[in-house]
């Protein structure tokens, strides 16, 4: 579904994000973890074309995405709150987002009482606009917008940070659902290792732009990433370039 | 404690997005100030002497007379314009600081404020006058301390008075009663009044009034504050009730029907789009200058049609000018989601196109000033639809300023409208239509002149799509910049 060339991206002489090859299939939910500044967040930028690479190219569903717009259809993200447009109630919102993707307020009613245990109440007729709701509640509107419209591929940057536990739970169960049953690819960036052990078959461990660990998840991955991130195991190469340069 | 205070102040306003302007706006602003502060000298020298020659009487005493209306004036202004001083306290609240410092620090600030200083840019001057011109000293110290006093008392009073529309709307009324009864001479409020300050200045020791009452107002200030300076309380944000709206009536437009929906309530909830708005509804009132003869200079033919450009292009130019500035708070949203460059362009172009047809209507009253006034209004919006309109959505896109909605800071004047690119763009959007007319206008009559322009204005129509497409380019070509610069918010 998705494939990544030679994808490197340079602010000056600092790389920020350099992946040689990475494919992910159709129907995975994919997990990317890493610390602050490892390029979770530069890597789904570039996904969604907010910025241009410097050398390679991502190529979604059979369309480079730097080049043509023919991936917006079936691609759909929650980044930060610059998704959100403040000035609307939820439900407009969410019908604006359903116009765009071509589904009438019925669709979108439709879908929307599905996730009624996910917004808790605290959404929908609240008569605020999407400005005035807490942090936690307009993530919820904005993860639950990028749900509209059937996407083929869902990209949610730092989706559980900020969410309450009952919707994290939820929101755990959709992104399972969505991937196993409807074939949906869905990416997923976290810094919280458990909840994305929890939830994706992949995952991908950057460090300072590199990929260093790809792992299929099984019942001792969590271990693996504790160890990975506390220290104790450094990685390979990191370990080699230290000790060349010493 | 107060070192702390003044140096966080020097701080923000130094590190201020707004203060890292470029230099033309910095000497821009500095004129301005520096106009201001010769205006309002060069009245308080000046007033003395304006008053005695027209004989009103003694300078003094009808300065005196008016006071009650100038501390008035300005309570209204204070009201409008002067903001909280509760900014930036919150951070402030868990720190080691008695809330007691806290408040004295805002409630100081507030007292250094330009809206107190520009006061005595007049009072001082008139005063010296009043020295000079052999009033008794002492008379002349106890009066000018009593006015201040009383405009430091309006300072705190608009504090107290802060979002209370219920106390100041009334007594806004009040004023505009007392004001029209005294022009018609119902009944003078200043026959109380003036005796007051009169006596400031014939029993000097009256000023100790003014400045008890303002300490009573500082204390009174004081104390609301420190009893509200709680998160859900003083410096809680208003939030205002939302409804959802449909406007199903614009489902028949289609896709277009989708932004326009967006843009409308865009302009309805916002305070910066409601204030441009207001600023467009101005524009209308810009033709009084041209057909009234009032400004001399433009009596020439030519600039007729300036005003018919003016006048109907009020939203276009206060509104375009910054698509797509407006969206630029959720931009990434607009450029990830299933949307054409088109739609998105054409539904900004329609919204300017109705705004303009609006303008062009509600101008009609210009008609009182003739056929020929009118008719510059309406060629001047044909010129605005056909050509402008394509002008300030290509303009827009090299602006990049991200617009702040919630605030109206900055809605006049910002630093990165002022680049060459744009200034170029007025040349085609300004100066183009009068160089038309003055070709048809001087080489065979007034009527070709007008023609010549409203052509020009429908020759643009024909060439929508092409334009649009290099319009589109630009746009595609800005993108990453406009993004990237969408993030700095201030």
């Amino acid at each position: 579904m998705i494939t990544t060339q030679n994808l490197t991206k340079k602010y000056g002489s600092q790389t920020v994000l350099n992946i040689e090859n990475l494919e992910i299939p159709k129907g995975q939910s994919f997990g990317l973890v890493g610390n602050n500044g490892a390029g979770k967040t530069t890597f789904f930028s570039l996904l969604l074309d907010l910025i241009q690479p410097t050398t390679g190219h991502i190529i979604n569903n059979e369309v480079q995405v730097d080049n043509s717009e023919a991936w917006k259809p079936f691609t759909s993200a929650f980044i930060d709150e610059t998704f959100l447009i403040g000035y609307l109630t939820p439900e407009e919102y969410f019908y604006f987002i359903g116009e765009l993707r071509g589904q009438n307020k019925a669709d979108v009613n439709a879908l929307l009482s599905n996730f009624q245990d996910f917004f808790h109440g605290e959404i929908l007729g609240q008569k605020k606009y999407l400005r005035d709701l807490s942090k936690g509640n307009q993530k919820k509107a904005g993860i639950m917008a990028s749900f509209i419209g059937n996407p083929e591929v869902v990209i949610l940057d730092e989706p559980f940070a900020n969410l309450d536990p009952t919707t994290q739970i939820r929101l755990k169960d959709i992104i399972r659902d969505l991937a196993a049953k409807q074939g949906v690819t869905v990416l997923v960036s976290s810094h919280d290792l458990i909840h994305v052990t929890e939830v994706c078959e992949r995952i991908v461990v950057l460090n300072k732009g590199e990929i260093v660990k790809d792992i299929v998840t099984s019942a001792e991955t969590l271990k693996e990433l504790e160890l990975f991130f506390s220290g104790n195991e450094v990685p390979v190469e990191t370990l080699s370039d230290e000790s060349a340069s010493l | 404690m107060l070192k702390h205070f003044l140096n966080l102040q020097w701080k923000s306003f130094f590190r201020a997005a707004s203060f890292k302007t470029n230099l033309i706006f910095k000497i821009f602003m500095g004129f301005m100030a520096l106009y201001f502060i010769v205006i309002f000298t060069s009245m308080g020298v000046g007033a003395f002497y304006i008053i005695e020659d027209q004989e009103w009487g003694d300078p003094l005493r009808v300065v005196n007379q008016f006071m009650i209306y100038y501390l008035a004036v300005d309570l209204a202004f204070r009201y409008a314009v002067q903001k909280m001083p509760i900014t930036n306290i919150k951070p402030l609240l868990y720190l080691p600081f008695k809330k007691a410092q806290v408040v004295r620090y805002s409630l100081g600030k507030t007292v250094v404020s330009f809206f107190n200083l520009a006061h005595a840019f007049f009072f001082v001057p008139f005063s010296i006058v009043l020295l000079v011109e052999g009033y008794s000293p002492v008379g002349v110290i106890g009066w000018h301390l009593g006015i201040m006093a009383l405009f430091y008392c309006n300072n705190f009073l608009n504090i107290l008075l802060n979002n209370k529309d219920s106390v100041l709307i009334p007594l806004a009324i009040v004023f505009a009663i007392l004001g029209i009864s005294q022009y018609y001479g119902f009944f003078d409020i200043t026959l109380y009044t003036a005796p007051f300050f009169d006596a400031l200045y014939d029993i000097p020791w009256m000023a100790m009034i003014p400045w008890a009452l303002l300490v009573a107002l500082y204390a009174a200030a004081f104390n609301y504050f420190k009893k509200h300076m709680f998160l859900d309380a003083g410096l809680a944000q208003k939030h205002s009730v939302a409804k959802t709206e449909d406007f199903t009536w614009l489902d028949r437009f289609g896709n277009l029907g989708i932004f326009l929906k967006n843009d409308i309530k865009l302009i309805k909830r916002n305070k910066r789009s409601k204030t441009t708005v207001l600023t467009a509804v101005f524009f209308l009132f810009y033709g009084l200058l041209f057909f009234t003869g009032a400004v001399e200079s433009y009596d020439g033919p030519v600039w007729k049609i300036f005003a018919g450009i003016f006048i109907s292009g009020g939203f276009l130019f206060t509104f375009g000018q910054f698509v797509p500035s407006w969206d630029s708070s959720y931009y990434p949203l607009m450029m990830s989601q299933n949307i054409k460059y088109k739609d998105y362009l054409n539904s900004k172009w329609y919204l300017i196109i109705i705004a303009t047809l609006i303008s062009t209507v509600l101008a009609s009253p210009y008609l009182y000033f003739g056929w020929d006034a009118y008719l510059a209004v309406l060629v001047g919006a044909l010129y605005n639809m056909g050509v402008n309109s394509y002008l300030v959505l290509w303009g827009g896109a090299y602006i990049k300023t991200p617009i702040d909605l919630t605030s109206n800071k900055k809605a006049f004047g910002d630093k990165q409208s002022f680049n060459l690119k744009t200034m170029l763009l007025t040349i085609p959007k300004l100066l183009l239509p009068l160089v038309i007319y003055g070709l048809g206008h001087y080489l065979i009559n007034p009527t070709a002149g007008y023609i010549f322009v409203a052509l020009t204005g429908v020759a643009g129509f024909a060439f929508k799509n092409i334009v649009f497409k290099q319009i589109e380019k630009v746009y595609k070509k800005e993108k990453y910049k406009t993004l990237l610069a969408y993030k700095q918010t201030s």
